[in-house]
């Protein structure tokens, strides 16, 4: 059996490795410092059709991470997809404000953007954004065109 | 009651799988003297000792160890009486990761609230008594089969028990150390007044130690007495077993088919 | 005869269902009596870091090893997929998402059977052959506590810590072979991957798939140790259904536990 000092000595030497593991993965490879604002309010849009869009999906503005989708679901008696999203604490949200399902490059995941308003008030916790452009659907589209050209 | 018998074993059966080991077997052990426990292999010495400590319990009849039941004893009170009871194992059981001086220091740790000078007073005295206080910093692997047996001996005695089980203690042994643990023996017997129980097949190391024996084979108690009363037994497999003939009431063959009808047929 | 053949197969069957029931049970009781009798501190902390050493710490090596050449073979992998795509920039949340939510736990928890899994099988086996178990219940010491229980906390508490190491070492092995080998910009391998990987949804959950596959692999294996029978045949039987049993539990609860977090538990 080894000296009792050298196995305290190397079991502490194992948990702190694995602490600093633990705080790299935090860190430099999560970036937490950004998702770990997962203090926020709740806020929902209707959409005609929220596209591709899926939970956990992030919210923009101007292409900064201000939040994310948390729950999707169908209002049965208007027909309307309803995203509920989870806004960070630090972000507002002026009521003028419009909801948009876009996506990240031509053929990369759908995420929700918000282009901001100018409307001196915000939204509050539980509000629902009023405009909403629902998700550009690439088969749509080219039917139309193709409808289009053969007129 | 406060009986003489400091182990006492009432209409015990014992069964494992289906195999009767014990088949209501009754004896006492009287305080302060050593007794042996002889028998072929395979007859169940080992397990009767494992009863006794209480690690097996019966299926029927009971055990008692000065005047309590041991099998039904509750855990915690089962540990308080198992204080008063060593025992040496036939692979000797040393804690191969502990030094010689650990092993005989651990039940003296785990038991007992000493502080470490009283323990490492006691472990010297144990392995002066075996003659080992040289060796307390060797590991286990590094002892010969003597010196382990004499090491396990100490740790049998580290807590003074009142009854000490040797299991088969002078198998694999070479004369001389056969001597020393005969010696260690007698000498805790009448020192420390220990009441001893030696299982064993060998006849003549154990004749010349025990006050009394039983013979035991196919789960009964065969024959019992004084070593010379036993010599002089007329009964058939006690004599079979002290004389070592290779065939008689115990047979030579396990049970098998007739040796005919098995040459000529299949399975 | 083939009707009595079947009757007997349908019976063994049964049979060695029972048997299975009440092995599970009593790995149950054992896991019990090991864990949640009031542990006399005193006593069980040296052995808890003592076994820790040998679970843990012995363990590094093999992981560190492992993690480094996976993250390096899946950053050579990837990136000759990514780059027919001309996203080779995505290889860093390629390899950080793969590790971090499944390779980690699950190559670290198969290593850590085979390491160390087997290893305390055969050891608590061994002490059973030789009644170092018995030994110690008749010097009024109860082997659960004092063997079985620091063995499986440590293994409980190695895991997560190994498994967190090899993401880390895996991470580092990847970046060693994008950045420094094939040329990636290394700020893009950390910026894109930190901008997909997310602590709770990502890292979190594979450290709680660690520390789910710590308390199944040691539970194994100490029982597997401590129920074996003390002959060396039932030893090397012990430790192969350590291994076996081990890997399977892992891959079985590796799906469970994924459908899970992916279901959004």
């Amino acid at each position: 059996m080894k000296n009792k000092g050298v196995v305290e000595l190397w079991v502490g030497f194992f948990i702190l490795l694995g602490i600093a593991g633990l705080v790299f993965l935090a860190f430099q490879v999560s970036g937490l410092t950004q998702s770990s604002m997962s203090h926020g309010y709740v806020m929902k849009a209707d959409f005609d059709n929220v596209g591709g869009l899926k939970v956990r999906a992030p919210v923009q503005i101007g292409g900064v991470v201000v939040g994310r989708v948390t729950n999707i679901e169908l209002d049965a008696k208007t027909y309307k997809a309803i995203a509920t999203m989870l806004i960070y604490d630090t972000y507002s949200i002026p009521t003028d404000s419009t909801a948009s399902i876009l996506t990240q490059g031509l053929l990369g995941s759908n995420y929700l953007g918000i282009t901001p308003g100018y409307a001196p008030t915000n939204y509050k916790a539980g509000d629902t954004i009023e405009r909403t452009n629902s998700a550009l659907i690439l088969e749509q589209l080219i039917g139309q065109f193709l409808f289009n050209v053969n007129k | 009651m406060t009986s003489q018998a400091c182990v006492r074993i009432d209409h015990l059966s014992f069964c494992r799988g289906k195999r009767k080991i014990f088949d209501d077997i009754s004896l006492e052990i009287p305080r302060g003297s050593i007794v042996g426990l002889m028998g072929p292999s395979g007859t169940g010495k080992t397990t009767l000792l494992r009863l006794i400590s209480g690690q097996l319990s019966p299926d029927q009849g009971s055990i008692f160890f000065d005047d309590d039941e041991i099998n039904t004893l509750s855990r915690t009170k089962l540990y308080q009486v198992r204080k008063k009871m060593g025992m040496l194992f036939q692979s000797n059981a040393l804690f191969t990761n502990l030094s010689v001086f650990d092993n005989i220091a651990y039940p003296l740790r785990e038991r007992a609230d000493l502080s470490e000078a009283i323990i490492r007073d006691i472990v010297l005295m144990k392995l002066q008594a075996v003659g080992l206080r040289g060796a307390r910093y060797l590991m286990p692997s590094d002892l010969s089969g003597g010196m382990a047996r004499r090491v396990a001996l100490a740790r049998a005695i580290a807590l003074d028990p009142d009854l000490i089980m040797y299991d088969e203690p002078f198998t694999g042994q070479d004369p001389i150390s056969v001597g020393m643990i005969v010696k260690l023996m007698r000498l805790l017997n009448k020192n420390a007044n220990m009441t001893s129980i030696i299982v064993s097949h060998d006849i003549e190391i154990t004749f010349g130690l025990v006050d009394y024996a039983f013979v035991m084979a196919g789960g009964k108690v065969i024959g019992q007495g004084k070593p010379d009363e036993l010599r002089n037994s007329t009964n058939e497999e006690v004599r079979q077993f002290l004389n070592g003939l290779p065939d008689g009431p115990v047979p030579f063959h396990y049970p098998a088919k007739e040796y005919i009808t098995d040459l000529m047929g299949e399975d | 005869m083939s009707r009595f053949s079947v009757i007997e197969n349908i019976r063994a069957l049964g049979a060695s269902g029972v048997h299975f029931i009440s092995r599970v049970g009593h790995a149950g009781l054992v896991l019990f009596g090991a864990i949640f009798k009031k542990p006399n501190l005193h006593k069980s902390f040296p052995l808890l870091v003592q076994q820790i050493y040998i679970v843990g710490f012995l363990s590094l090596p093999i992981i560190i090893v492992a993690g480094s050449f996976i993250g390096m073979v899946l950053a050579l992998q990837g990136y000759n997929i990514l780059d027919k795509f001309a996203a080779a920039d995505e290889l860093g949340p390629l390899v950080a998402l793969s590790v971090a939510r499944e390779l980690g736990p699950v190559v670290t928890g198969l290593l850590f059977a085979g390491r160390a899994g087997s290893s305390l099988t055969a050891e608590i086996g061994l002490m059973k052959a030789t009644d170092q178990l018995s030994s110690m219940e008749l010097m009024a010491v109860d082997p659960l506590q004092r063997v079985v229980a620091p063995r499986f906390w440590a293994g409980f508490y190695s895991l997560p810590l190994l498994t967190i190491i090899f993401s880390m070492f895996a991470i580092f092995g990847a970046y060693a072979v994008g950045v420094d080998w094939i040329g990636l910009d290394a700020g893009s391998f950390w910026s894109n991957m930190q901008a997909s990987v997310d602590f709770r949804i990502d890292i979190v959950n594979g450290v709680i798939k660690s520390i789910v596959f710590g308390f199944f692999t040691t539970w194994i294996a100490v029982y597997q140790g401590y129920a074996c029978v003390p002959t060396s045949e039932g030893i090397s039987h012990a430790t192969t259904r350590t291994v076996v049993f081990s890997s399977l539990v892992i891959l079985g609860l590796d799906f469970v536990l994924t459908a899970m977090m992916m279901g959004g538990w």
